[in-house]
């Protein structure tokens, strides 16, 4: 009897965990560092360098929230977390932010109870095939055996894309992308297929990428975005905006180089002004100081700086801006307004 | 007599023939070879078959070492460097060894304090392996887990003290009320060492930098270390469990005994990965929020208790091969039950486990990867995560697992070499 007491007040305490950290802001900044989990390990994304510093398009989005709500990009403390361990990981209040490369997905809004703040990646399935094979589109891979990670959206991906255009394959089930990549070079699989962005870092790591193609289709939407849990609005309206002045500060041009200076006065657009807070308040709004947004472009550079230093052109993974442009380039960035 | 046939025989040899070597055929090199490898045509078959698949394989993978690049930053400035050839990046090892060995987060300026632990581990395991050590060496051996503790995690030198000196208390409060029985020296232990560390808490608070080192979160811990951690801790601390557990089973009172059961059967019903996500995940929502229960301590309370199920088990298998008559020679003697266990039964029931308590101790030592699944960067881990995520490192496969199975096989190589060897030391039975 009183073991059973001990467990239901076990139990209550941890109901009312999500209850008792509503304030996330003001945790945080009791704290001093921001809680935010990433990948134990994905090219690009994240991923600790030779001096033990995690580093990445993840990592970028964890440092600058630190920058804005606490003042320091280093104010971070790096949870790393696993596909199976990311949502208990948040759900429980040990980690402020989930940045990890989650596909935005309808049941992880609204049946797992967390809130995306934004997308930070659109990306989407693709397949790679090695050259000799012959084949240019994935409607020829009739008959394929096909290396697949097991558990994911891909998977169930792949057999509606099949399904659709009535060919058949044969799945070879994988643990990891890790995995993967020498399967697919001994042959094990003709094709491997996993998130776009995943397919060009693996084909970077080939010996001889340009034995490799990846194919023009793409079979399904993966949003990726940052995330944190219900029932905290203001936390999460601080994310979404910082991850919005990222956007909005590549496309009206403010880089880590001249935030500086157009934060020193008030300049001649009205809505960079907004931003930096030379004009308005709209960090007040959100519970933070007027230069939120100023330290948040300073910890890494704007959105397009972060993309082109981690996964850019110039980088070995070597990602092209594809979908991830500003809107005003023909892609799907466009951040609703700062006013 | 030896004179009538003098005629008839040429020559009589009166000396020995000095030894002669003997024939090629059945001396050294060639015997050996003739009785163990060509000793019919269908071992002779064998091995030629083996000798090709050896020669296969050191042809096909000595280019591989001799070729090994050392030196390069990154996989690519490897492959440049290799120009075609075949050859190993093992650049990755010379680069990335930090890692490997102590986890990326571990301060560079520290990595001495685990190193001299686990040199200071070897010393302090030479009295407990080898019984011809001298005993005053056990001395280290009892102050050797405060000292790791002090060394790995840092901080004040009067955390490790006080908790030594709560032990220490403990046991002369015991020795103190033992001679009453063996429960009340056992409270009285107990009692003493809980006055010890509530009044050394007091003393860690007012001086908490006293002698520290640069204190180490658990969090930051990684690499071979954490599986040397685990794998040490959780072996010794599941052996005296292990023990208790099985005299448990076998006990007259019934409490005692079905909790026991109960503790043994259901830990081996359930695989070792559940509970470390238990341990990760689950406890998470039933701590009250704000506690941070370090994640080490609570795999550690999570593999022990599976180790020391499955110890309990092996140690129950020793105790049921004794022969009945050991139990009463030792109630014919006088001796109590804490006698007879510990002077009669355990000696000879522990001999009989060796090889049992040796495989689950290695088993458990290579389990401690699982701990990579639940994001710990453990050796595994280490090469899962951050060093394939790496972008200079994306790609490298079999010198990554190279090493890690070399680490592995050096120690349970000889933690097993070591079992064969005391077994012999143990046996008495002149077979």
């Amino acid at each position: 009897m009183k073991k059973l007491a001990i467990l239901g007040a076990m139990t209550a305490a941890g109901l009312t965990a999500g209850a008792a950290s509503a304030a996330t802001l003001d945790d945080v900044k009791a704290r001093g560092t921001l809680n935010c989990g990433v990948t134990t390990g994905l090219v690009g994304f994240a991923a600790p360098n030779a001096n033990g510093e995690w580093e990445g398009f993840d990592v970028g989005v964890c440092r600058a929230v630190a920058a804005a709500v606490l003042g320091d990009p280093t104010a971070v403390e790096f949870v790393p977390t696993t596909g199976k361990t990311r949502f208990t990981a948040l759900a429980s209040g040990e980690i402020d932010l989930l940045a990890r490369n989650t596909t935005w997905t309808f049941s992880r809004d609204v049946d797992l109870k967390f809130e995306f703040v934004g997308i930070n990646y659109y990306d989407g399935q693709g397949f790679m095939v090695p050259k000799e094979l012959g084949v240019s589109s994935a409607k020829e891979l009739d008959g394929a055996t096909v290396c697949i990670q097991t558990g994911t959206t891909t998977e169930l991906n792949l057999a509606d894309f099949f399904r659709a255009n009535n060919i058949s394959y044969e799945p070879v089930p994988i643990e990891t992308n890790a995995e993967a990549q020498p399967l697919y070079l001994e042959g094990a699989c003709d094709v491997y297929t996993t998130d776009a962005s995943g397919l060009a870092a693996t084909r970077a790591a080939f010996e001889n990428p340009g034995d490799h193609v990846v194919l023009p289709e793409i079979i399904s939407k993966e949003p990726l975005g940052p995330l944190v849990r219900h029932g905290d609005n203001d936390w999460a309206d601080i994310n979404r905006w910082v991850l919005n002045a990222l956007i909005a500060a590549e496309e009206l041009g403010v880089t880590s180089a001249n935030v500086e200076e157009l934060a020193s006065a008030p300049g001649d657009n009205p809505e960079i002004n907004r931003l930096l807070g030379t004009e308005g308040t709209l960090g007040e709004m959100l519970g933070l100081d007027a230069d939120w947004a100023k330290r948040a472009i300073m910890a890494g550079g704007n959105y397009g700086e972060l993309f082109e230093k981690n996964i850019g052109e110039n980088t070995p993974i070597g990602l092209a801006r594809g979908l991830n442009a500003q809107w005003t380039e023909g892609g799907l960035l466009y951040s609703p307004p700062f006013r | 007599m030896s004179d009538t046939h003098a005629q008839s025989v040429a020559f009589v040899r009166d000396t020995m023939i000095p030894e002669q070597a003997p024939p090629a055929s059945e001396a050294g090199i060639i015997k050996w070879m003739r009785e163990n490898l060509f000793s019919g045509w269908f071992n002779t078959i064998l091995t030629l078959v083996s000798l090709y698949f050896i020669y296969q394989i050191v042809t096909s993978a000595y280019p591989w070492f001799a070729n090994g690049i050392w030196t390069t930053s990154s996989l690519a400035e490897c492959r440049e460097a290799l120009d075609g050839m075949t050859g190993a990046c093992f650049s990755v090892l010379t680069e990335r060894w930090n890692q490997l060995l102590f986890g990326f987060q571990y301060p560079n300026d520290a990595y001495w304090r685990p190193t001299l632990a686990f040199f200071l581990l070897i010393v302090a395991l030479v009295p407990v392996l080898y019984p011809k050590a001298p005993r005053n060496m056990l001395i280290f051996t009892a102050i050797y887990p405060f000292l790791a503790f002090w060394l790995i995690w840092g901080g004040t030198i009067l955390i490790p003290i006080v908790a030594m000196l709560g032990f220490v208390g403990g046991y002369f409060a015991f020795k103190q009320f033992d001679h009453q029985s063996f429960a009340m020296g056992l409270l009285a232990g107990v009692i003493a060492a809980v006055v010890v560390w509530w009044v050394g808490g007091f003393a860690t608070g007012a001086a908490p930098n006293l002698l520290a080192l640069e204190a180490v979160p658990s969090r930051d811990m990684g690499g071979f270390m954490l599986n040397m951690i685990l794998g040490t801790v959780c072996v010794a601390l599941s052996l005296p469990i292990g023990i208790v557990l099985a005299l448990g089973r076998q006990s007259h009172m019934p409490i005692i005994k079905w909790i026991c059961v109960i503790f043994i059967e259901f830990i081996r019903g359930v695989p070792l990965i559940t509970l470390l996500f238990v341990a990760n995940v689950v406890l998470a929502y039933f701590l009250p929020p704000g506690t941070n229960f370090d994640l080490i301590l609570r795999v550690i309370i999570m593999i022990t208790l599976f180790a020391s199920a499955y110890i309990a088990e092996v140690i129950r298998g020793g105790l049921a091969a004794l022969p009945r008559g050991q139990y009463e020679a030792a109630d014919s003697l006088g001796l109590d039950y804490a006698q007879s266990t510990r002077l009669i039964i355990m000696p000879q029931a522990l001999k009989i486990s060796i090889p049992g308590i040796v495989n689950v101790a290695v088993g458990l030592f290579k389990d401690t990867v699982l701990v990579s699944v639940i994001s710990m960067f453990d050796l595994v881990g280490m090469i899962r995560g951050p060093i394939l995520a790496s972008t200079e490192w994306n790609g490298v496969y079999w010198e990554l697992w190279g090493f890690a199975v070399f680490v592995f096989f050096i120690v349970c190589f000889s933690i097993s070499k070591y079992s064969q060897w005391l077994e012999r030391q143990l046996a008495t039975d002149h077979r």
